[in-house]
């Protein structure tokens, strides 16, 4: 699957251990929740990147004393319809803070891309080659929004209220 | 009415450009059905029984002249010279081809109507009284707290792929004309003690197959907490609503299985995390919204004008002033309802020569404004009571002068098995065949106001449940048949009505209704005794006795 990051298709350096298989004390790892909250201690033993698969439907509580150690939270779309890894996304990114990378995986397609880059995300596994090719031009589709998020990007409203105040100025 | 700037135009051209490249790769077969439905559902598209279906937003029910006309334009190009309005402030077209949606759409947009959210587990459309801005007793216009809310939820970048659906409501009158108890969120804009503005905030209501009325979650919201508040509950909903069972995946059933002590303590808790955010609304960026809304600029008239008294003189125009036009917050002005409910025709249905004729009515009559309520009615907002003879006239010549709002020939109907492929049984020939048993307006009159809801399945697009009467289609053997229940009201007194007992085959619908009719006109107190209020103090037993003794 083709891994999207800073706009363009890159090598994911990363491994996605499984669930049933130990933590590999070398090179950078995708490690499932379950397996990750067995021993978050075994966290500090490894000398190279970490990161989570986190669940959507698993309290973000569990995970909010590690964010800090982690390189990679990786947020689970089963399919592109079930949207609760967007709630997630906002809530580590405008809540706890988390400045790591936010990764996407599961049914990321190129229709979803915009609202997961709102929501904070910043790298995704796609699962159309096309898709993670069509990536910048997709991206690029709206320069409209309407709600503010922890993207930063001025809102619909704001800008209005600037155009306002420019045209008073004048 | 509301204009929309360059930067609405922008995000409304550029989803017409994105929807036009997912139809693209859907025709090239690069997106499959699977992964479109979801895309298309959000543009307003379904595929219907017979062909695919078009939902246009009427965002709180406002339109101008040109926006109607540009329905009737493309009810006439792309579709078969007939639009359908819905009972959620929506334009329906029912036979437009595939390839031809972008087009459509294009078009529309033109005139800043879209068809966003019309459909799709995101929040949908905001509804409000179609009255607002001119409804008297009014605490403000809602429409600026729609479109507020329009905005915020249009391509949430959260809240796109919820659970389920989502619909929000408000009003600011003491009669509801939005239904707000029956949605998923319902906003009562009131004054709290202090004389402060804001919002009771009810949640988990909705009908379907299992309906239930609003709970309230909060009594007073403010005005620049109202957004974050939304978030607060869309946030809770998005991450604990039931996504496992699509028949318990509404916000309903999770107030529900939490009790609305838990669910609005959860929504609390999200709420102080977060209430002092970008969404926080200050008094420049409301102003900024409502600045935008432009008003009629209206004459000093008399109340009681000398046209109007002379056509009194007339039992027709007598007859249709009393059933369709109602009192204006200004003197000598009044809202004109236009009944789309002509005997024997689909509830709803308007053809593409007749919405080109409201246009121009509205542009004469009525500052260019016309407005879509749930009733499935159309109104004229702003007009001079001067005037109202000679629009009655040229109303009664497009067929859109029936006096029947609100009365027994007032009908709801979804479009049920002669167009949507979910339903079970037919409404709309039961809506015609009712229409004609009670054609006759003194009868009609005598019996009052009565609401007749109709829904071809469990669905609940007719809203049967909160119907005076309400007919659910539902199939046996193969054989269409019909649950009726009484007593329902979708008001700011809303209740769910009660079944009166076995399911009746499709012939004997209308006998059945006259039957409670008769009941009813038999059973009630006083002339002035509605029948939902007949219901109300006696039961359903005496009705149930009527129908069912002789079956």
């Amino acid at each position: 699957m083709p891994l999207v990051k800073k706009g363009a298709i890159v090598a994911d350096s990363f491994v996605h251990v499984a669930d049933d298989s130990a933590l590999p004390v070398e090179g950078a790892a995708l490690i499932p929740a379950t397996r990750f909250l067995e021993d978050p201690g075994g966290l500090a033993a490894r000398n190279a990147p970490t990161g989570v698969i986190w669940p959507n439907n698993r309290d973000l509580d569990e995970l909010v004393p590690y964010l800090e150690k982690l390189a990679v939270v990786a947020l689970v779309f089963p399919t592109f319809r079930d949207g609760r890894a967007y709630s997630q996304a906002r809530l580590l990114r405008e809540r706890y803070g988390y400045k790591g990378e936010l990764r996407a995986i599961g049914q990321v397609l190129r229709d979803q891309f915009v609202l997961m880059l709102r929501a904070g995300f910043d790298a995704f596994e796609v699962k159309k080659e096309a898709d993670a090719e069509a990536f910048a031009a997709t991206v690029k589709r709206y320069t409209v929004f309407y709600q503010p998020t922890g993207d930063g990007r001025v809102t619909a409203l704001h800008r209005r209220m600037q155009a306002r105040h420019a045209a008073n100025v004048q | 009415m509301y204009a929309y700037d360059e930067i609405d135009r922008t995000l409304v051209n550029e989803r017409v450009a994105e929807f036009r490249d997912q139809v693209k790769r859907r025709l090239s077969g690069e997106l499959t059905e699977d992964e479109f439905k979801m895309l298309r559902l959000m543009n307003g598209v379904y595929l219907q029984l017979h062909a695919y279906m078009l939902r246009v937003a009427i965002p709180y029910g406002t339109l101008s002249s040109p926006q109607m006309r540009k329905l009737a334009h493309v009810a006439r190009r792309y579709d078969r010279g007939y639009g359908h309005f819905t009972t959620r402030q929506n334009i329906q077209f029912n036979w437009i081809k595939l390839a031809d949606l972008p087009d459509a759409l294009e078009e529309l947009a033109s005139v800043g109507i879209h068809a966003m959210q019309t459909s799709g587990n995101c929040v949908r459309n905001v509804t409000t009284d179609q009255w607002a801005g001119v409804a008297p007793g009014e605490v403000e216009d809602p429409r600026i707290w729609a479109e507020t809310l329009r905005q915020y939820s249009t391509m949430h970048p959260e809240f796109t792929y919820l659970p389920r659906k989502f619909k929000i409501a408000i009003t600011a009158a003491d009669h509801d004309r939005a239904a707000i108890r029956v949605h998923d969120i319902g906003l009562r804009i009131h004054r709290n003690e202090a004389g402060e503005t804001g919002f009771e905030v009810l949640v988990g209501g909705g009908l379907g197959r299992t309906p239930f009325i609003g709970k309230v979650i909060k009594p007073f919201v403010a005005g620049r907490d109202i957004l974050s508040y939304v978030e607060a509950i869309l946030r809770v909903y998005n991450q604990y609503g039931r996504r496992d069972n699509i028949y318990k995946a509404r916000i309903k059933i999770l107030v529900h299985e939490l009790g609305i002590e838990k669910f609005s303590a959860e929504v609390e808790e999200e709420w102080q995390a977060m209430r002092h955010s970008a969404l926080e609304l200050d008094d420049e960026v409301v102003a900024d919204i409502r600045s935008r809304f432009s008003y009629p600029d209206y004459e000093k008239l008399p109340d009681a004008p000398d046209e109007l008294l002379a056509a009194s003189a007339d039992p027709h125009f007598e007859r249709w002033l009393k059933n369709s036009v109602a009192p204006h917050q200004r003197p000598g002005y009044a809202i004109v309802t236009l009944s789309l409910k002509p005997v024997g025709a689909p509830p709803g249905d308007a053809t593409a020569d007749q919405l080109d004729a409201v246009a121009d009515l509205a542009e004469k009559y009525s500052f260019g404004e016309i407005r879509v309520g749930h009733e499935q009615n159309l109104a004229l907002p702003n007009v001079a009571k001067r005037d109202l003879p000679a629009l009655w006239r040229q109303l009664d010549k497009l067929g859109l002068a029936t006096p029947n709002v609100n009365l027994i020939t007032d009908i709801i109907a979804c479009p049920g098995l002669d167009y949507c492929s979910l339903a079970n049984a037919r409404a709309i020939p039961i809506a015609q065949e009712l229409t004609r048993r009670f054609a006759n307006h003194d009868i009609a009159e005598m019996i009052g106001r009565l609401h007749i809801n109709i829904s071809g399945c469990i669905n609940a697009c007719g809203h049967h449940h909160v119907g005076h009467i309400g007919i659910l289609g539902v199939e046996k053997n193969n054989e269409e048949f019909y649950q009726i229940t009484i007593g329902g009201r979708a008001d700011e007194g809303a209740v769910v009505g009660t079944l009166i007992g076995p399911a009746v085959p499709y012939d004997d619908v209308a006998n059945v209704i006259e039957d409670i009719v008769e009941a009813y006109l038999a059973l009630r107190a006083r002339p002035d005794e509605l029948f939902y209020q007949t219901v109300e103090r006696l039961g359903v037993e005496p009705f149930k006795e009527r129908v069912y003794a002789t079956r």
